[in-house]
């Protein structure tokens, strides 16, 4: 090819906008109206575990974001090169190695936290979310428009864990972020006030029946009928 | 007796969906009818009971620190736990699909029951859970075995018993936005608060 027909070609599709409309809706659009846990039903498995406290859903938000985002990219750069046949057994080899990353950091970094999330950060390899995106879309499509779509899904089941994180925290142990909320709502109140926790909201129950309810409102509001 | 009460704990009171959230994706995905739920418990026990002992022999022989000194003394300061996710998912894939050979080849009938889960089951956070569990509790592999196969029972059990329900919810009108995933959480809450009352037995 001459350079004259390649700066034709250049000229015809002129480069895409850092950030245009299609691809602010890759980020937007698994936030709320394809939302990957309320909607799609992936990433349920690991997600509500952590969630009593919020200090650790946050972390684990932020490995899945890391690993996502990441694993997406990697398989984005070796599309063309992945044998179909053995793509599954490449995207898991990729996936554990990411997480073997991020526990190790935690583990240097952070020990109290690694031990609290124990094997759930283990568990992210298995996370449907972290498969689901680069089944359907890492392989099929250029690496910063995946490094977007992965960040985009990765930031709505981030917002859905720490929203179960924040009611399981406040209603199950009276705090925010470790913040006593309760203690000192009835400080102001005199000696003999007490707000009562529930201690449904610590077991796994709560986790259930919390998102149950999250689940309720988000579907009702984009009107999503599941049949 | 020890490896009894260790079975029925993890059958009722560590189950793998009510009291670790394991397997929740194919639990929900999977619970729309009895007899696929039955197919898919049964690849699940079968699976876990497997991979659980094979995992510990791994981890025992090759990955814990100071595992290799069988190889030979100098290599008594190796530790390879870092690799443990790698491997594991490795063992668990390579088994899964070791065992849909073998199943196909020897029981034909079998096979046409559990035939399309067995390949669902090698990315369900149930099975590496339960290796990953394993290996951090320090069980023995009589003892891990025990515990695969109680934890895929106590899974085969939850998600029978969800299809159960859900084939009767059939006929109820639930809300709009309940419906499917919403009303599916808020069984699992109500049948996890049926399960709680395990937790009072001593074992």
């Amino acid at each position: 090819m001459s350079a004259e027909t390649v700066e034709k070609a250049i000229e015809k599709k002129p480069a895409e906008e850092l950030l245009s409309k299609r691809r602010k809706k890759l980020v937007t659009d698994p936030l709320v109206d394809d939302n990957p846990i309320t909607i799609q039903v992936l990433g349920i498995c690991s997600a509500l575990a952590v969630t009593t406290q919020m200090k650790p859903t946050l972390v684990m938000a932020i490995s899945v974001i890391f690993v996502v985002v990441m694993s997406n990219l990697v398989i984005s750069l070796m599309r063309n090169t992945i044998p179909s046949r053995v793509r599954i057994i490449v995207q898991l080899a990729v996936v554990a190695t990411l997480v073997t990353l991020v526990s190790e950091v935690l583990r240097a970094f952070a020990y109290d936290m690694y031990k609290e999330l124990s094997v759930f950060i283990g568990l992210i390899i298995t996370n449907c979310i972290v498969m689901g995106r680069l089944e359907a879309f890492a392989l099929g499509n250029k690496p910063y428009d995946s490094v977007l779509d992965g960040f985009g899904s990765a930031l709505g089941y981030s917002w859905i864990i720490l929203t179960v994180a924040f009611f399981r925290e406040l209603l199950g142990s009276g705090s925010v972020f470790g913040l006593p909320i309760y203690d000192t709502i009835s400080g102001l109140f005199g000696p003999d006030f007490k707000l009562a926790t529930n201690g449904l909201m610590v077991s796994p129950v709560g986790a259930f029946v919390i998102l149950g309810l999250i689940i309720w409102v988000q579907r009702t509001k984009t009107g999503y009928v599941e049949h | 007796m020890e490896l009894f009460n260790l079975g029925i704990r993890s059958i009722f009171i560590d189950n793998m969906i009510f009291a670790y959230f394991l397997g929740m994706c194919s639990f929900l995905a999977v619970s729309k009818k009895v007899s696929t739920a039955i197919g898919l418990g049964a690849a699940v026990i079968f699976v876990l009971t497997v991979t659980v002992p094979v995992n510990w022999l791994l981890n025992e022989y090759v990955l814990k620190e100071g595992a290799l000194t069988w190889v030979s003394a100098d290599l008594a300061s190796i530790d390879l736990t870092f690799l443990r996710f790698i491997m594991f998912i490795a063992i668990i894939a390579a088994m899964v699909q070791l065992v849909e050979m073998v199943v196909e080849k020897f029981a034909p009938a079998l096979y046409g029951a559990l035939g399309i889960f067995l390949p669902l089951i090698a990315v369900n956070c149930a099975i590496l859970g339960g290796s990953l569990f394993m290996a951090q509790r320090d069980y023995t592999i009589a003892e891990s075995a025990v515990y695969g196969f109680g934890s895929g029972t106590g899974f085969c059990l939850a998600i029978v018993a969800l299809a159960a329900i859900r084939e009767k919810l059939k006929y109820s009108a639930v809300p709009n936005g309940l419906k499917g995933l919403g009303i599916t959480m808020l069984l699992t809450g109500l049948m996890g608060i049926a399960f709680m009352s395990f937790m009072g037995i001593d074992l």
